[in-house]
């Protein structure tokens, strides 16, 4: 019983890092960039949330829709000035900006916000409730978050699969100069995938704070790294990639956390990625690319 | 001898000349200060982080910019080279008396190690390209970084004292430890100089330059440029990427082991992440490939965080915002042309009309 209770736990986890890492594998998939200051925009939503709920003292769901937005406006901001300009730059100029985006960002909210970590209010009592006479213990936290992480990643499916946007993204991501010569308006096709992922790091930031409680400045950088790797694991690129990778990545790293050593488990984690990567060069569902000479 | 010279200064090598000029010039300028006015112990504290930071960004260069391939792992060899260096240089202190010697085989054996480390890696790593290969190194990194966080390693008259993850080491009387994981190495000997940290820029320097001038060179440039061409004509790429990634590790860890010697605490970290990030930094503002940038983008953007020290809190957010604006102006499409063309005005108005060279 203990295993399952682990199990479900290190599903909860992973869910977190399957929505931020959603964020990471859209913008890679279409504009080909790694955007490592996508944990930075997590934190951000953390903090906006957390002051519409304690200082404005909104409600939940008003808390919540407040921190999405911003973080989706931030989104098309960032890529407005500092992304879009390098557009034709090559790939390691791009990384360099993106990090110069997440330092800034970072520097701005320890100015801002100041470096001491904050209390996030608890958002719903930390209630557990109990399966199987009592043996399985689990908290209603993660089975939202777990059902939270579901519900996106169906309507992203849907989405994506579904409406004219999502076929003009996923154009995009094919041939961008065909997209734009089947009339699809390209700059503006990126922008929506950048908002739609900095609006869902919003949502992991909140779901990322209730499991934490306590979150300063860097809270972005460590789950960023983290689900960066579940991006890549999964296979960057592809959306069910993203929530296959982040969903192991939480149980393994919980697995090895309960069984193996706690000070281990990051080394074992990424050790697991390095091997999942030779065996399959292009993550677990990732697409093959052939050269063509 | 008219060779030699013309070899100094022709045009093939007038960069290589130009990079060993600007460092010795650069050695000689802070000797002077330091023996006529003297400079700020703050100054002086920076100096050898600086060739350390110099000597890796060099190493990385020749990854990145040579053989082109992203690694983000750069930190990770320094971790290596500079956890050896300080064990090294401990267990031959009862020893050996003479600091530079000393130094010289900790170098050295932090090198060795960081080298045969970074073969290891290199077997996996080379088989991926791209953003997987920078995800890999990444990982390496943080894989190496965690273990030596659980490493504990004493020594005492009965000889060495090995744990892992946990502390189970119970020391003789007179014994230290030179390693208790997370707090790292405590009460090193400080054996790093500047001229130590100069003359490791000039070797490093000489490897990188006789590397890239000679066949091997010019086969690893040929792989980056058309893998597949190169390939057609008989470069065996592996070969050739893994003996750079080699080297640039080898380089990576005798920094790292004069960088470990040039405070008496280190943790391991220190080598994070963001270290690797700060030298792939100082590389891709130098230019790729450009061994002269390179040194010149360390010393100023190392330095820069330490003149803006007077704003306090901002100064990091000043350095990200210049971070930002230099990849902007530099990729921006009509400033270049407009700058080339100022370019082209001035080499004819100093050359006349019409032997403007048409390159």
């Amino acid at each position: 019983m203990a295993f399952l209770s682990y199990l479900i736990n290190g599903m909860g986890l992973g869910s977190v890092y399957a929505i931020i890492a959603l964020g990471y594998t859209m913008v890679y998939g279409i504009a080909k960039m790694l955007n490592f200051a996508h944990g930075d925009v997590i934190m951000i939503g953390a903090y906006t949330a957390f002051y519409c709920l304690t200082v404005f003292k909104f409600s939940t769901f008003t808390s919540i829709l407040i921190a999405v937005l911003l973080c989706t406006v931030l989104g098309i901001l960032i890529e407005r000035f500092a992304y879009k300009p390098l557009r034709k730059a090559s790939s390691l100029s791009v990384l360099i900006t993106a990090i110069g985006v997440s330092y800034f960002l970072q520097n701005l909210a320890q100015i801002l916000f100041g470096t001491n970590p904050k209390v996030f209010p608890e958002l719903m009592r930390n209630s557990t409730f109990s399966l199987f006479d009592g043996q399985l213990t689990l908290s209603y936290k993660t089975l939202l978050t777990i059902i939270v992480c579901i519900l996106i990643m169906i309507l992203l499916t849907i989405f994506v699969n579904k409406t004219k946007t999502g076929k003009a993204m996923r154009a995009c991501s094919q041939d961008k100069e065909a997209a734009q010569l089947m009339g699809i308006n390209v700059d503006n096709t990126i922008s929506i995938t950048f908002a739609l992922g900095s609006g869902l790091a919003a949502i992991a930031a909140v779901l990322l704070c209730m499991t934490y409680s306590t979150f300063t400045p860097t809270l972005g950088s460590m789950p960023g790294i983290k689900a960066f790797t579940a991006a890549v694991f999964g296979g960057i690129g592809s959306i069910p990639g993203a929530f296959v990778g982040g969903l192991l990545l939480g149980i393994i790293e919980t697995l090895t956390k309960a069984y193996l050593s706690t000070q281990l488990s990051d080394a074992i984690v990424f050790m697991v990625l390095i091997i999942v990567l030779l065996i399959r060069p292009t993550g677990l569902l990732g697409k093959k690319v052939h050269e063509k000479v | 001898m008219k060779k030699t010279i013309r070899k100094i200064f022709d045009k093939k090598h007038i960069s290589r000349t130009i990079s060993y000029l600007v460092v010795i010039a650069g050695f000689v300028i802070i000797q002077l200060l330091m023996n006529t006015i003297g400079i700020k112990s703050l100054f002086r504290s920076l100096l050898v982080p600086t060739c350390c930071y110099i000597v890796v960004a060099l190493a990385l260069n020749l990854v990145v910019g040579v053989s082109g391939e992203l690694s983000l792992g750069h930190s990770g060899f320094m971790a290596v080279g500079a956890f050896t260096g300080i064990i090294i240089s401990g267990l031959l202190e009862p020893y050996l008396a003479i600091n530079w010697l000393r130094l010289l085989i900790a170098m050295f054996v932090g090198g060795i190690m960081a080298g045969i480390v970074g073969l290891f890696i290199s077997v996996p790593v080379l088989k991926l390209q791209g953003d997987y290969l920078a995800i890999v190194t990444l990982a390496f990194c943080q894989i190496i970084k965690s273990l030596l966080n659980n490493v504990y390693l004493g020594v005492d008259i009965n000889g060495l004292h090995f744990s892992f993850v946990e502390n189970r080491i119970s020391l003789a009387q007179g014994g230290r430890m030179l390693l208790s994981g997370p707090m790292g190495a405590i009460a090193i000997t400080r054996l790093a100089t500047f001229t130590a940290g100069f003359l490791l820029i000039l070797f490093t320097l000489l490897i990188i330059y006789n590397l890239t001038y000679s066949r091997f060179g010019r086969s690893i440039m040929a792989a980056r440029d058309n893998r597949i061409a190169a390939e057609s004509v008989g470069i065996h790429i592996r070969n050739t990427k893994m003996l750079a990634f080699v080297i640039s590790a080898i380089l990576a860890g005798m920094a790292g082991a004069l960088f470990g010697l040039n405070y008496s605490t280190l943790q391991p970290a220190k080598f994070d992440f963001n270290l690797s990030i700060l030298i792939l930094v100082y590389v891709v503002l130098g230019g790729l490939g450009n061994m002269t940038g390179t040194i010149i983008s360390t010393m100023i953007l190392y330095a820069l965080p330490e003149l803006l020290r007077g704003l306090q809190d901002y100064r990091m957010l000043i350095y990200s915002i210049i971070l930002i604006l230099i990849m902007l102006v530099t990729n921006n499409q009509t400033l270049k042309e407009k700058t080339e063309n100022l370019i082209t005005k001035i080499k004819s108005r100093f050359l006349k009309k019409g032997s403007v060279a048409h390159d």
